[in-house]
């Protein structure tokens, strides 16, 4: 992805999150995930970006 | 701020500038040309530029010496360059120590490389850091030796009313007021522009959140010359941390302040010294070091809407305001003083009609707006305003530790030339448009290796420069007989002709090109020609020679009523 549309996507995603009181923002980030992975359908891509995004800092 | 037990900085010996009564003192007052308020960096690069352009001016400050601290440290290449054009850039280049990478850090592992494009084909290196003391050093002291420029210290503005033909300013001095008459005024007089307030202007935009520390210490460090930016550090949790290196031994600071620090208690000297101290820890040095100087530091984007009223022109700090992590804030004031500083020698030299100076506002204000959005972006990024981008740019930091594909969201965006391609000044756009190469209509020539110890910029003169791609060394002569008008401030426009072979019939400057890298570079062909403003930005480039429209866009560059249709079409 070029990054003028990834800085895009941080923009659209932090105005969202500012949009929900903090604890509903755990849920939301599990839908989002759940709608992106319907739209990708293919759960080996799925599967792996799971593993990476758990990754944390410092592991 | 300086230590409490300490009244002399560590490594600058700051001078003493003495008040001298004034010619108007005497009764002996006349119309100056120029008058600058503020004897900073912006306008003393003001007063040089006119000076180089054989036009005087009076500079007035209210301070008798040099402001403390390292302040705006980071000169870009853009900005050597116009020193270079000032003929004053050898002793900031000997001085300054060169960089051209940076390092960001996430919880102490790197996660962002920045590498500013250099290469062999560059004379400067992309980034030089010099404490401003030094900046407003060599230029003073080239302003002194220079006797168009008459440098007034200990001279306060009170009031300035706007005249039909002139601006009349009332000066506070040790010695009493007097007034001073001038055809134009320069406002280079900082974020708390006197100017500004006398003409009842204001800056709108944004205030940030962010507020930072900025000290210098001195200590002995072999690390190189580089950028290093820290988020969330596990020494200091939560902190966004800038550091850098200046010569003699002064490494600059920067640390963000908690959203719950009060500001006076951040500013005591032991609060300092303890942040300080556990930075330097953090970098992992076992050093001494000696506290030399510190600051409060918000961010701003604010600008005037115009940056000129009347026959006032706003350079630098007093037109606009900008936050420090893109390098913009003096590089910009550069850039301002060079603009403002051309147009009005050829305004008062008669060579253009005072609408030039209508230019001056929408080509400078056009970089601030250009500086306000990579600026925010990064400030942003420094400094997240909001829980969702807190949480956004721990994402990208946390990812950017494995992963390439978040990295780019943290690159500062240093500062970049401007390009005034939206400018009156510039035509035949549909001209330009035929290039594939080289520095467009509008942007500033780069100043590309056209020899050993030799680049494009050596080869400009102070007025217009014409770069023609010549087969064999030969030149029409239509081309010899446009460029007898094109004479700005009396300087001649100079022609450089680049080609194999040495051009023929003309003393033109010949820019050997014997494999035709530098006609590549430019996306030129034989016959091709650029119109250089004294600038040295493209005001019309022809990938073929035509004599009818260079004389039109030479006088369109001056704001001249040129009547060509092929121009207005063209806008």
């Amino acid at each position: 992805m070029n990054p003028a549309a990834l800085e895009k996507i941080y923009d659209l995603l932090a105005a969202a999150i500012d949009a929900l009181p903090p604890e509903e923002e755990a849920a939301f980030l599990a839908r989002l995930a759940l709608v992106l992975a319907n739209e990708i359908d293919d759960i080996e891509v799925v599967k792996t970006a799971i593993k990476t995004a758990l990754v944390r800092p410092g592991e | 701020m300086r230590p409490a037990n300490r009244t002399n900085s560590l490594y600058f010996d700051a001078p003493q500038y003495a008040f001298q009564p004034p010619p108007e003192m005497d009764g002996r007052g006349s119309m100056h040309a120029v008058v600058i308020v503020g004897a900073g960096p912006v306008g003393l690069t003001a007063a040089l530029e006119l000076a180089r352009h054989g036009t005087a001016s009076v500079v007035i400050d209210t301070k008798d010496s040099i402001s403390e601290g390292s302040r705006a440290i980071c000169i870009a290449r853009h900005s050597i360059e116009c020193l270079q054009q000032l003929g004053i850039e050898q002793r900031f280049v000997d001085k300054a120590l060169p960089w051209m990478h940076g390092t960001s850090y996430y919880r102490d592992q790197p996660v962002y490389r920045l590498a500013m494009p250099h290469g062999e084909h560059e004379r400067f290196h992309p980034m030089y850091n010099l404490q401003q003391q030094y900046i407003e050093q060599f230029l003073i002291d080239s302003a002194q030796a220079q006797p168009l420029i008459d440098l007034r210290w200990c001279s306060r503005l009170v009031d300035l009313a706007q005249h039909d033909a002139h601006v009349s300013l009332q000066v506070a001095t040790p010695a009493g007021s007097y007034t001073l008459e001038s055809q134009y005024v320069l406002a280079a007089d900082g974020a708390r522009s006197a100017v500004r307030e006398a003409l009842g202007l204001r800056l709108a935009g944004e205030a940030y959140e962010g507020r930072y520390i900025i000290a210098d210490v001195k200590m002995r460090s072999a690390y190189p010359t580089e950028r290093r930016a820290f988020f969330d550090p596990t020494s200091n949790p939560g902190l966004t941390i800038l550091v850098h290196k200046q010569p003699d031994d002064i490494w600059r600071i920067d640390y963000q302040l908690d959203a719950h620090d009060d500001e006076t208690d951040a500013v005591r000297e032991d609060r300092i010294r303890e942040r300080v101290g556990s930075i330097i820890d953090m970098l992992g040095e076992q050093l001494s070091w000696e506290l030399e100087w510190w600051s409060l530091y918000k961010a701003y984007t604010l600008a005037l809407d115009d940056y000129r009223c009347g026959r006032t022109l706003f350079i630098g700090d007093a037109a606009h305001l900008v936050p420090i992590f893109g390098v913009r804030g003096l590089n910009s004031g550069f850039a301002d003083a060079m603009n403002a500083g051309w147009k009005l020698a050829a305004v008062l030299n008669d060579d253009a009609p005072e609408a030039l100076l209508d230019s001056y506002s929408p080509e400078r204000r056009g970089a601030t707006l250009e500086v306000f959005r990579n600026a925010a972006r990064s400030t942003r990024f420094m400094t997240p305003p909001t829980r969702g981008s807190a949480r956004m740019r721990e994402a990208v930091l946390g990812l950017s530790i494995h992963h390439e594909f978040t990295r780019a969201l943290i690159d500062p965006r240093q500062s970049e030339p401007y390009t005034y391609v939206d400018s009156t000044l510039t035509s035949y756009r549909h001209r330009d448009a035929e290039f594939k190469a080289g520095p467009r209509a509008g942007a500033s020539l780069k100043n590309c290796r056209v020899g050993d110890d030799c680049f494009l910029l050596d080869h400009l003169g102070r007025g217009y420069t014409l770069l023609y791609f010549s087969e064999g060394g030969k030149v029409p002569d239509a081309l010899l007989q446009a460029m007898t008008g094109m004479t700005v401030c009396s300087a001649t426009a100079r022609l450089l002709v680049v080609s194999a072979q040495p051009p023929e019939r003309t003393a033109a400057t010949w820019i050997e090109d014997p494999a035709g890298a530098i006609t590549q570079a430019h996306g030129a062909r034989h016959g091709s020609v650029y119109l250089i403003r004294p600038d040295r930005h493209v005001a019309a480039r022809w990938l073929r020679f035509e004599a009818t429209e260079l004389a039109h866009a030479f006088a369109g560059s001056l704001a001249r009523r040129t009547g060509s249709p092929g121009m207005a079409n063209d806008r």
